[in-house]
């Protein structure tokens, strides 16, 4: 036995006499002489980065964490906190999944296939489309691509991608920049309270219309009410139909494909993550049609040389490390391990904890906004719409002094305009809501 | 003493080597009690009811179906599969890390003064002036590099066309650059496996937005006359970008900064070893020079009076994820850089060096090129190197990446890592050795011992079954 190098990186396991004997194999005196950089190049200097243990360092991260304010949070808008059962953390941590990678190799990662395989189903009974990829990086991106797939699918020219004038600013931030490269430019269409105004859509639409994005529940929480309009005007103009929502809510909403839905994409993370500061996972659906133009990683089924049904990834012929520059996206590493905690938390509600999940989703802004509405100064919910987890509110105070307020109390709200609050309730605040309403009639006085 | 393996299977009739969920139990639930009116909801939902000690089988099971870097040796080159600490698992699941992207600054100062620091250490790692987290993988910060580029170029009304990127480049570089509008210029590389300056001089010209490059390379060799193409690249005015995928290679060593790079991204699921997670998620963090700072994604962090604040940089490419990219990631990667500190970090290299080299001088395929750093490609030679990979399954290792770069023929490309010791080196070094002297008809009906055996791809391509759904379509 011999001490391995205490300065050395804990995880590389090297005696030292085992290091001699290796470089003694390659015919070199040292390390430093395996390393072919010209001396010009050569770093010299330091990171100035210390060692820290790992007792030490945990707890430093704990202080550091700790500088966090321990808020209740009713935020939402595009990022939410449903409750995910331990048994999520305990089998996704299990090493094999969690510290393997792509299945280039599908004879020995039969597992993970199946867990990605499984949750590509789920997807297709949620929003009724035959295809779901095993996953993007966060709905942001996901609708980034589904633009690039509409400009790919459609016959004719055309340069616009139309999107409501209700809807995250960074996520159409982050669809400009994927549909720029392909000519593309994004236009709003107008909301009529916190629904598509379709007329007012049927007047910006044209030929030149290359998809038309809708989101159900929308980013104020309200649920669309003529989303097969939507869908029809689109195909009109041989537009594609993109609806953004979440696996919660397609629930219970009906289903994409019905209302003619061509893609459906969304923050599938909505199970399995909880709130993890925006990370999330991208949901990505789509007609049969279009399976040869999906972006990132498809898994299918196919039979093995004992006759046994197995999994595998299959047309990859679409993806980056083949088709390269003209590949379907850039996608590489995506979100694997997040489809298999959303896989394994959707499994354990199950359709019957899911369909109950979804329905207090719908109940509880309805109570906590009836609730706030009675309070003097302020009107809740603004939007005469059916809600889903999330509602808008209006203070006759500031907006943004209602926020600071309920923050000194405790709680988060979104500021989204200067008389207007948003506030969204799931089962993991539902208990404070009364300690809300509470502070909320403090703050909005 | 070579290794035999034998992955777990439950092989059922008709349902594989384990029943899909569905098969389990499925039923049907009516919506009749939500409080919608029919025509917005759906009628009823149809997935799998499972019992949690019933699901707890199912995924251990799948599980014990995976093989991941903690089952044994995983050199699949360009991936870096290194070792996970799992203390990182623990300080990413700390309930306050799970904070909403919404919060005021003034309430989540922890995770914005996580993110400075771990900003900092990789912009001293890497020689950069800044860095954005927000990229949620390697290509998401190649495309951001890209964007950069772009920003940069028209910002000096100079509109610019191509991007040059080597012929042995990862894929992602050309799909990236395309996204952004570019067309490709494909460089041939030099009889020495490295860029050629005549072909890179023909390459180059006012068209240049950039040159992307991983140094070192894909075949593991650092790019001798990496100041020489630098400035051939700012000579046409171009920017020259670095692909992080292969910085293992380096640490404490050498800084693309120092190299004459002005954009960069990190892979820190490769460089600082957070998990994999079967395909994702990682990061990929952008470190850019201090001229391009002010073009980098929106919101950055930065420090102001006593804490920290998010702001956007005055002429942001705007965001390429809908939050802040992969914060549970990030924070993983943070953990690690300062575990290993300075001396750890450089002895990662060293030993990722060593034992690629070392394993290179062990086996009977030939090694063409050198001298190598973190990876090295072999050459299968008459055999075919996609068998030769099914068949180290058999003695229970994970094989390289196998057929690419194609500057080798029936390339393995191999990348130990720092985390194996010379037992396991050796034991890696058999398995290929074992399979170098089997007969074609072992490898071609290769493997025998894991779950699965051969798999017919093109049956997957050709009868299409994506869904659970599909199968009972009849086929």
């Amino acid at each position: 036995m011999t001490a391995r190098n205490s300065h050395g990186s804990p995880f590389a396991p090297h005696t030292t006499e085992e290091t001699t004997a290796m470089l003694e194999a390659v015919g070199a005196e040292s390390v430093e002489e395996l390393f072919d950089i010209p001396e010009s190049v050569r770093f010299d200097g330091e990171f100035g980065i210390d060692s820290t243990g790992e007792r030490e360092l945990r707890a430093e991260m704990r202080t550091l964490l700790g500088r966090n304010d321990d808020l209740t949070e009713f935020l939402g808008r595009g990022h939410y906190d449903h409750y995910v059962p331990s048994l999520v953390d305990h089998l996704a941590d299990r090493s094999e999944f969690l510290t393997s990678y792509t299945q280039y190799q599908p004879e020995i990662t039969q597992g993970f296939l199946q867990v990605l395989f499984e949750y590509q189903s789920m997807l297709v009974e949620l929003t009724g489309l035959e295809i779901a990829n095993c996953s993007m990086y966060d709905a942001a991106t996901a609708l980034g691509e589904a633009a690039a797939l509409a400009d790919r699918v459609r016959g004719t020219s055309g340069s616009q991608v139309l999107v409501p004038e209700l809807m995250r600013e960074e996520r159409r931030s982050v669809l400009e920049n994927y549909t720029e490269g392909a000519g593309l430019t994004v236009e709003t269409y107008p909301h009529d309270d916190a629904n598509a105004d379709v007329e007012a859509l049927s007047e910006v639409a044209g030929e030149e219309t290359v998809m038309v994005y809708a989101e159900s529940p929308t980013v104020r929480g309200t649920i669309e009410e003529r989303l097969e309009e939507v869908a029809d005007l689109a195909h009109a103009h041989d537009a594609l139909f993109v609806l953004g929502s979440d696996p919660v809510a397609l629930s219970v909403l009906e289903k994409p494909a019905t209302i003619g839905a061509d893609v459906v994409i969304g923050d599938a993370a909505t199970l399995g993550l909880g709130t993890s500061y925006g990370m999330g996972l991208g949901l990505f659906a789509t007609r049969e049609e279009f399976v040869r133009q999906v972006p990132g990683r498809l898994v299918g089924a196919s039979t093995d040389a004992a006759g046994e049904r197995t999994y595998t990834l299959t047309l990859q012929t679409r993806e980056q490390h083949i088709r390269r520059e003209r590949a379907t996206s850039n996608i590489c590493t995506n979100q694997a391990w997040v489809a298999l905690r959303t896989a394994i938390h959707a499994a354990s509600l199950g359709p019957s904890g899911l369909v109950e999940l979804a329905r207090e989703c719908l109940e509880a802004p309805v109570d906590l906004a009836r609730r706030l509405d009675d309070i003097v100064g302020v009107k809740a919910p603004v939007h005469d719409r059916h809600h889903f987890r999330e509602f808008v509110v209006r203070t006759d105070q500031p907006a943004q002094a209602v926020r600071e307020t309920l923050e000194e109390y405790g709680f988060a709200v979104h500021a989204i305009d200067e008389h207007l609050i948003q506030v969204c309730v799931t089962e993991t605040n539902r208990e404070k809501t009364d300690a809300l309403v509470t502070a909320f009639r403090e703050a909005a006085r | 003493m070579t290794l035999e393996y034998t992955q777990a299977r439950w092989n059922s009739d008709d349902e594989g080597y384990e029943p899909h969920l569905a098969e389990k139990n499925e039923t049907s639930v009516d919506t009749d009690d939500v409080p919608l009116p029919d025509g917005l909801k759906r009628d009823e939902l149809t997935l799998p009811e499972l019992s949690e000690p019933e699901l707890a089988r199912h995924y251990t099971r799948l599980s014990q179906m995976n093989y991941g870097v903690e089952s044994g040796p995983y050199p699949l080159g360009s991936c870096t599969m290194k070792y996970n600490p799992k203390f990182t698992e623990d300080v990413a699941a700390h309930p306050a890390a799970g904070v909403h992207p919404d919060r005021s600054p003034e309430s989540v100062q922890g995770t914005l003064e996580l993110l400075a620091r771990l900003e900092n250490q990789l912009a001293r790692i890497g020689g950069m002036d800044a860095v954005t987290l927000q990229p949620p993988a390697g290509a998401a910060g190649e495309f951001v590099g890209i964007l950069i580029a772009k920003a940069y170029h028209e910002s000096r009304d100079d509109e610019r066309t191509e991007v040059v990127i080597p012929d042995a480049a990862h894929g992602t570089n050309f799909a990236s650059a395309a996204m952004g509008g570019y067309d490709v210029v494909e460089l041939p590389s030099g009889d020495d496996g490295r860029v050629n300056i005549d072909a890179l001089e023909a390459a180059l010209s006012k068209e240049t937005a950039a040159l992307m490059l991983t140094n070192p390379n894909t075949l593991g060799l650092f790019e001798r006359d990496i100041e020489e193409i630098a400035e051939m690249v700012h000579e046409v005015g171009g920017l020259l970008y670095y692909d992080g995928a292969n910085l293992n290679a380096l640490l404490g060593r050498a800084r693309p900064g120092d190299m004459g790079f002005d954009v960069m991204h990190y892979n820190v699921h490769k460089t600082f070893a957070t998990p994999h997670g079967g395909g994702g998620p990682g990061a990929g963090p952008v470190g850019v020079s201090e001229e391009l700072a002010e073009f980098l994604p929106s919101p950055h962090v930065r420090a102001s009076d006593g804490g920290y604040e998010l702001f956007e940089p005055e002429r942001s490419i705007g965001k390429v994820h809908g939050f802040m990219g992969n914060w549970l990631v990030l924070i993983k990667a943070y953990a690690y850089i300062a575990r290993l500190g300075d001396e750890g970090l450089a002895d990662a290299s060293a030993k990722a060096v060593l034992n690629a080299n070392y394993l290179a001088s062990q086996i009977e395929y030939e090694v063409p090129y050198g001298p190598f750093h973190h990876e090295f490609v072999a050459s299968a030679g008459e055999q075919d190197a996609a068998d030769v990979a099914k068949r180290m399954l058999d003695y229970g290792v994970h094989p390289p990446t196998t057929k690419w770069p194609e500057l080798v023929g029936e390339a393995l490309m191999t990348e130990p890592t720092e985390i194996e010791n010379r037992r396991s080196l050796d034991q890696l070094a058999e398995a290929f050795d074992a399979v170098a002297s089997e007969e074609r008809e072992t490898i071609e009906t290769a493997p025998e011992r894991t779950t699965a055996k051969r798999i017919d791809q093109t049956e997957a391509a050709r009868n299409l079954r994506l869904s659970w759904q599909s199968f009972d379509d009849g086929s």
